[in-house]
């Protein structure tokens, strides 16, 4: 039996109350207003007194409107129908096709048993170098990519998504620019990829309580699908937008704010959703890349620091490129042995140079004379940005392993890179007779 | 007749208990929903509304929920069994959980932390008639490498005379084994396994000792510069992407200790994961068994519930305490204690109390204070010496060190291995800053070696912090020199490349030797014609270096780099001032002016 109550007793923000008597917690509801319908869900239980956000937002609710509980958690549907279609953070169709109701999943599921994980143990390959060969994203990882605002993070989004070798890719959206949906929308397309990925868009227009929910949608569907076999990854843009939404809620609930007005929670929750990243042992995986800008480019800020605690890693974006230092993948070392036997090495070897480069420019701009050595690290840097760094770049990753020894034999002595001497001796370019 | 109570109030992973009768602080209550039990913990009583917090998620919970207080406090059990386990931050073991509900972490399912029907082989210490209090030894079992001490259990507090004792064979943990009985004549039956409450330290030793025994961990910087004592504590704090994890993993690993227990406190679940999956393929240096069974993880990682993973680091020491009884040396690695005190914040947001700085707390301090007091290193009741060392990681918001979890810890440690992120970002692991870190614990060089290798590193510091506001062309040779020496030092011997075989454990005899070649290198007064050679002589020293770090020691390729290193430096050398670092002793911290001087 449904339970419907006609007296809310308080608004604030998105949030309004009503008492109610036998709701659950994280209950779903619905309120009929006279601007129409929206989702509500259980976020508070105080004696009689139930707390509800209101998706569409607590503005033109009325103290008179209908509250109508489902006495279900949110769901949302899933099947092989998902593919190729566009939802909001509802779960609602953005596209002209058909809603889907059957099939429902609950939202928010529990956690893996650690004891079920198994150590990651596949790369995903992207054709980026500075990703392949520098910071090798791995099955089963999460990563942000820490960018600034204006930065191409969707576009780079976007190229993964076409890129990458993987059965699936998920895109949540929260708080898109409508401009920025429909990019995502024709390059997939346009990509031929569309075909192969859902998306769950909640675009900056619509209420905020959506935006909380897309991560939930679109790891949920993930997870199910990853259990039927396939190797999915997920990319999220934008999580700060996720938990300003979350700041937003914890405010309204007058809640105590632990740092810049974030909750004290932003970490355990932030956790609960990238946690979701598994390869689960016999079945498939997911992956999650999450775009998190950085407010004043500021890493220290709640959000990015919160987030690089999570996660196995980060790649950061600036200047259009996957800078070198910071970025890391954690996980690569699992998966670089295999590769070639260069690749561990000329990773490191290359990434030290190329900080040397970076301090040897400095110097240089400061004025300074520029040593024999300094002359040499210059040309180094200008050719590793040009043919390794750049985005456009799209070479398979033994490619790019050759590249990088050609580079580093166009400038360098064999004993000048720190490299080892075994394999100096395999690697080593030997340049042809003038 | 249990006190019963039925719910009010669900805020997140907070629930309000309406109750009749008594309950304690800190009692566990299970909130009924169904056909499930949800564990739970009050944490603040008010007339007849009791707070607790829930250890499961608290969706589908309502107003009106039944809920059954237990009487008992939060509790581990302890008993043979427990080396080589993987469970949750309550003491839940995961792969059982597993074996019954699949992928998922199920609500509401709590499994015995230890198997009851595995029968341990008894061998019976006490005779009947002897008279023995908490603590003192009934008998043994083996477990694994190590005999097990079956004890009288810590919470009888009486003293008792033994009426019998099992004799000698197979008992389950639940068989009775001894028979006691106090002053009054009051008996007690006694099994092998018993509970402890968690947040009270376990006290029947007979004295706590000072730690002065260093520990080896076979991490170079650490065991040279910044050592860290059995019974001691140490904390690892550093930003994001710094190496905390890594470092406790290579600790856990080489670490020249009896028992490890690894408490994954909110962190990542793949780190655990590596851990799990590798130890029991991993052969323990010392015993060529796996290092699984010298092992137990607490596993209560990020995603889930916040409250399990305030208990997590409790119910690991508890377990620490427990082996260190038996006069074992334990090493309790906690990631992170930040993630800890998080929960904390959480728990007193929800129940909002006045926050502190940055909203953790106001008892932040105090409680980890406690927690890391329950280090240390014991004498037994039976004479024999037991300790548990506590390493800490921290992870500060924003990677800055001002924050109140680490200037916390730092009051109650013996020693900090600060780790940097220029450092990491450089690739220079292990990330522990050289010139920030210290310890007040003795290290397995000669303190006035280290002293004499430590100010070569402000020496360099100092050289490359001018060195940047002049210029390469402004810096003196001698200079220049000072400065290539700290960098070699650095590249050498305080990184080390955890992936090598070779060099990522470097045992004790080895680290001297090294150090002492290396010695030789830093004193050396060098003979350089200009900058540029003298940067290329001391890449080419590095890279032999390195070399010989990856050569297994003693083998005819070892002799024979080193030979080759020495000759490079004979070439060079002017004189050697021996015994340099002698002549320190008397010199302030990173005074310059007793180095070597070069020509």
């Amino acid at each position: 039996m449904r339970k419907i109550y006609r007296t809310i007793s308080e608004i604030s923000g998105n949030v309004i109350s009503v008492y109610a008597e036998g709701i659950k917690y994280g209950e779903l509801a619905e309120i009929t207003s006279a601007h129409g319908k929206s989702l509500a869900e259980v976020i508070r239980l105080e004696r009689g007194k139930v707390s509800l956000q209101v998706f569409a937002g607590g503005r033109g609710i009325s103290t008179g409107d209908e509250v109508r509980f489902s006495s279900s958690p949110m769901k949302v549907s899933f099947s092989d129908d998902l593919l190729g279609r566009i939802f909001d953070g509802k779960g609602y169709p953005r596209d002209n096709g058909p809603h889907l109701s059957e099939n429902l999943i609950e939202i928010g599921g529990p956690s893996v048993n650690p004891a079920k994980r198994i150590i990651p143990r596949n790369m995903i390959r992207t054709g980026i170098p500075m990703i392949d060969l520098f910071n090798t994203l791995v099955e089963s990882q999460k990563l942000p990519i820490f960018s600034i605002s204006g930065e191409p993070y969707n576009e780079l989004l976007a190229r993964i998504a076409m890129q990458a070798e993987v059965d699936m890719i998920i895109l949540g959206g929260c708080g898109l620019k409508y401009d920025d949906y429909l990019f995502f929308r024709d390059t997939l397309e346009a990509g031929g990829s569309l075909g192969r990925s859902i998306l769950f868009v909640h675009t900056a227009a619509d209420p905020v309580v959506e935006c909380l929910m897309v991560p939930d949608i679109s790891l949920a569907v993930a997870e199910k699908f990853a259990l039927k076999g396939k190797r999915i990854l997920v990319l999220i843009t934008d999580m700060t937008n996720f938990s300003d939404a979350m700041k937003e809620i914890a405010i309204t609930m007058e809640r105590v704010p632990s740092n810049r007005g974030y909750p004290g929670d932003l970490y355990s929750q932030l956790a609960a959703r990238y946690e979701k990243a598994v390869d689960f042992e016999g079945a498939g995986s997911i992956t999650i890349l999450a775009v998190t800008t950085m407010p004043g480019d500021d890493v220290t800020h709640p959000i990015p620091d919160n987030t690089g605690y999570i996660t196995e890693g980060q790649f950061y974006l600036r200047h259009g490129r996957i800078e070198p230092f910071g970025s890391l993948s954690r996980l690569k070392q699992l998966v670089n042995a295999k590769t070639r036997g260069d690749h561990r090495a000329l990773m490191d070897g290359m990434i030290k140079l190329y900080a040397s480069y970076k301090e040897t420019l400095e110097k240089k701009s400061m004025g300074f004379k520029m040593s024999a050595w300094d002359e040499k690290l210059l040309q180094y840097g200008v050719l590793f940005e040009d043919e390794l760094m750049d985005l456009s770049v799209n070479i398979p990753l033994e490619k790019a392993l050759d590249k990088g020894w050609v580079i580093l034999a166009e400038c360098f002595t064999p004993e000048e890179t720190g490299l080892r001497t075994e394999l100096l001796n395999r690697f080593w370019p030997i340049k042809e007779a003038p | 007749m249990t006190v019963q109570g039925k719910v009010v109030g669900v805020y997140g992973n907070m629930i309000s208990v309406a109750f009749d009768g008594n309950v304690q602080m800190n009692e566990v209550a299970y909130v009924v929903l169904g056909d499930k039990k949800l564990k739970s913990e009050v944490i603040r009583i008010r007339g007849k509304q009791a707070e607790m917090q829930i250890f499961e998620i608290s969706k589908g919970i309502g107003i009106g929920n039944p809920v059954e207080f237990s009487d008992d406090l939060l509790s581990s059990t302890v008993g043979p069994g427990l080396l080589g386990q993987i469970y949750d931050g309550l003491q839940n073991p995961l792969p059982r959980l597993a074996e019954q509900c699949g992928f998922f972490l199920e609500r509401g399912v709590y499994l015995d932390p230890l198997p009851g029907d595995k029968k341990w082989e008894f061998t019976p210490h006490a005779r009947p008639g002897v008279r023995l209090t908490r603590g003192e030894v009934l008998g043994s079992v083996p477990e694994g490498i190590f005999t097990h001490k079956i004890m009288v259990p810590f919470n009888l507090h009486a003293s008792y005379t033994v009426k019998k004792i099992a004799p000698k064979g197979n008992y389950t943990i639940h068989d009775i084994i001894a028979e006691l009985e106090d002053q009054h004549g009051k008996s007690v039956s006694v099994a092998m396994s018993f509970n402890w409450p968690v947040k009270r330290a376990v006290d029947a030793y007979a004295e706590r000792l000072k730690p002065v025994d260093t520990l080896v961990t076979q991490i170079r910087i650490i065991d040279t510069l910044f050592p860290v004592c059995r019974g001691g504590t140490y904390c690892i704090p550093g930003p994001f992407g710094s190496g905390k994890t890594v470092l406790q993993q290579l600790i856990s690993r080489y670490a020249d200790i009896d028992i490890v227990i690894i408490a994954a406190c909110g962190e990542r679940a793949g780190e655990v994961v590596e851990t799990l999956r590798e130890f029991p393929k991993l052969p323990d240096p010392r015993t060529g068994r796996t290092l699984m069974e010298r092992t137990i993880i607490i596993c209560n990682t990020s995603s889930m519930p916040v409250a399990a993973r305030e208990a997590s680091v409790y119910t690991a020491v508890t377990l620490g305490e427990y082996y260190r009884q038996m006069g074992l040396n334990v090493l309790l690695l906690a990631d992170s204690t930040s993630r800890w005190a998080q929960a904390m914040r959480e728990m007193s947001g929800r129940l909002e109390e006045i926050p502190g700085e940055e909203a953790f707390p106001a008892y932040l301090e105090s409680v980890i204070a406690a927690f890391y007091e329950r280090s240390g290193m014991v004498r037994n009741k039976d004479g024999s010496i037991g300790s548990i060392t506590i390493g800490g990681t921290i992870s500060p918001a924003g990677g800055n060190f001002e924050e109140p979890v680490t200037q916390a810890t730092l009051k109650v440690v013996g020693a900090f291995h600060g780790l940097s992120r220029e450092r990491s970002d450089a690739r220079r692991y292990p990330a522990i800053h050289p010139l920030e870190s210290w310890s007040k614990y003795n290290g397995i060089v000669d303190r006035k070696k280290v002293k004499f290798a430590r100010d070569v590193l402000f020496r360099s510091d100092e050289v490359a912090q001018m060195m940047k506001v002049v210029g390469e062309e402004g810096t003196s040779l001698d200079d220049f020199i000072a400065y290539l020496k700290g960098e070699f030092f650095d590249a050498v011997f305080l990184q080390q490349n955890a992936f090598d075989p070779v060099d990522a454990s470097t045992p004790r005899e080895r680290q001297h030797y090294v150090f002492e070649k290396l010695l030789q290198i830093l004193v050396a007064i060098l003979k350089m014609p200009d900058k540029d050679d003298a940067r290329s002589f001391f890449n080419q020293m590095r890279q032999k270096f390195l070399d010989w770090n990856g050569t297994e020691m003693n083998t005819d390729e070892f002799r024979s780099i080193e030979s080759e290193l020495m000759n490079m430096l004979r070439s060079r050398e002017v004189e050697q001032l021996d015994k340099i670092y002698d002549s320190q002793e008397k010199s302030g911290e990173g005074d310059a002016k007793n180095l070597p001087h070069h020509q």
